[in-house]
């Protein structure tokens, strides 16, 4: 693992005359780490991933620093991915879905629009969309959700950014589906060598492949150290209480024998 | 003894756009008063259009529901708005089940006016004490609902249910939008007052861990199918359908090693 890829200082965010979205987060991420950033409705979760990403809203008012490798702001959509959780609100609904993921590349990447869409084809094999040749040509309301959140995900990677950003990307989707997209997305990163912040409410959820887990509460930043630290002995009352929230197959069932 | 809620072969396609989707496909199933039983599966296996076949607000186009040794699907009029108080419902999202400008005692007052279980000079305390069995205070009543927290709203959502006094409450992912931590008072709260009322819950979710956390037994749905009916500790242990299999595979295991070590 090399040097920092971005470190926030005393990062604030108020959106208006607000309350504080975020407040005093202190925060280093690592290139090529998967970070997990673990927090509940109202943490501030979603901001720090659109703060990173420079997608935040024009009335977000910023205080302190958020500073990148190499001095240069990155550029959204090329040097960082995006991932959303409803991947239907994040696609074009009157543009196939080929053109869409070549559209990235085409513009991010330099391609003429044939390399460009042919570039769209492998990036669809790659995110394991069954039949990529008839998906290329295929609108994303005709996908399943799970399939939709791939598509999104090749259209995230289609500039091949140094930084993917996936917000509660399985949240809408079911069980199944959410354990294909987590190995998918692990596998990618892996691959290409990426850094990914993953948001998620789910602490269970990210211990299979997080590096590094980030808790968030009431805006504040409570902890953040390597995954196993954090899950086995964790500093923050609050990080201790999602632990223990977990429901998983080997907890304590809550009814006896019916009566 | 007979069964509290018994369907016998239920089956529901819909068709549109030029296609023809089967959602429910010969289902029967049996629930004993006072039982949970968790209906778990996929996305689009069906789970969602059981409950509200369940609730007859979908006809289903062939089979039949017994509910309490009456025949449900064929109830009309005044017999079937009778039936009504005695299966309840609580939805994934309760911002969408309130009217938006409703206050939290318009919410609860609705189902007992609509029943007529409380006249207007009763009112006021029959919603403090559902209030109060749901674990809310009474000061709650005056706030509008979607100004309460998701939790609360979740809380007055069963209130409602519970306003009618039923036996049977179909609960459609109604834990899934909570926050973690809420999620298990929630479910605390749930099981409570199965004991103290002796109510029966069909409680769908796509997450096995959570149906297995309250259920008595398990409908495992496929394709519009049941492809597994059982105890809860046989369908973890030993899963018998391909459908199960995948549900306890992707289960979230909390792995308090982290990825950093291990399997890397």
């Amino acid at each position: 693992m090399s040097g920092m890829l971005v470190t926030l200082r005393g990062l604030r965010i108020t959106y208006g005359e607000g309350p504080a979205a975020l407040s005093d987060i202190d925060l280093d991420i690592a290139a090529g780490e998967r970070l997990a950033v673990i927090g509940e409705s109202g943490s501030g979760k979603s901001t720090l991933a659109l703060a990173l990403a420079g997608l935040l809203p024009d009335n977000a008012r910023i205080v302190g620093d958020i500073a990148w490798d190499g001095g240069e702001r990155p550029v959204p959509g090329r040097d960082i991915g995006f991932v959303f959780q409803d991947a239907g609100a994040s696609l074009n609904p009157v543009l196939r879905v080929g053109e869409q993921v070549a559209e990235v590349a085409q513009r991010h990447l330099g391609m003429s629009w044939r390399e460009a869409y042919a570039h769209s084809r492998d990036l669809l094999a790659q995110v394991q969309i069954p039949a990529p040749d008839t998906v290329l040509n295929t609108y994303a309301h005709q996908l399943s959700g799970g399939q939709r959140q791939r598509v999104a995900i090749a259209a995230a990677i289609a500039a091949r950014p140094r930084l993917l950003i996936a917000d509660e990307p399985t949240s809408a989707l079911d069980t199944i589906v959410q354990a294909e997209i987590v190995a998918l997305l692990d596998r990618l990163v892996q691959e290409a060598g990426m850094t990914l912040v993953f948001i998620s409410h789910d602490i269970a959820l990210v211990s299979g492949f997080a590096d590094r887990i980030a808790v968030l509460h009431a805006a504040r930043l409570v902890e953040a150290g390597p995954a196993a630290e954090v899950l086995r002995s964790p500093k923050d009352a609050y990080t201790a209480r999602l632990i223990s929230s977990h429901i998983g197959l080997d907890t304590p069932r809550l009814i006896g024998t019916p009566s | 003894m007979t069964a509290l809620l018994r369907t016998t072969g239920l089956s529901k396609t819909f068709s549109g756009a030029g296609r023809r989707v089967t959602a429910l496909d010969d289902v029967s199933l049996t629930l004993e008063a006072g039982e949970t039983l968790g209906l778990v599966g996929p996305s689009g296996s069906g789970k969602s259009t059981l409950a509200r076949v369940l609730l007859r607000l979908v006809a289903p186009d062939a089979g039949r529901i017994d509910f309490a040794g009456t025949d449900f699907t064929a109830l009309r009029g005044e017999a079937l708005r009778s039936m009504r108080k005695r299966i309840q419902m609580v939805f994934q999202d309760p911002l969408a089940a309130f009217n938006p400008r409703a206050t939290v005692a318009d919410a609860l007052g609705d189902p007992l006016r609509v029943h007529g279980l409380a006249g207007r000079r009763e009112r006021p305390a029959e919603i403090a004490r559902l209030l109060g069995r749901v674990g809310l205070p009474e000061e709650l009543a005056a706030r509008p609902v979607h100004e309460i927290s998701g939790g609360q709203r979740q809380r007055v959502a069963i209130a409602r249910a519970l306003a009618t006094g039923p036996e049977l409450i179909v609960l459609d992912e109604a834990v899934s939008a909570l926050d973690v931590t809420v999620r298990g008072q929630v479910l605390d709260l749930l099981v409570s007052l199965q004991r103290q009322d002796g109510i029966a819950y069909v409680f769908i979710s796509h997450d096995l861990a959570v149906v297995r956390a309250v259920s008595h037994r398990i409908a495992v749905m496929d394709g519009g199918r049941i492809v597994e009916q059982v105890p809860v500790q046989s369908v973890v242990a030993n899963p018998q359908s391909a459908t199960a299999r995948a549900l306890v595979a992707a289960v979230p295991r909390l792995n308090l090693r982290g990825a950093g070590e291990g399997d890397r």
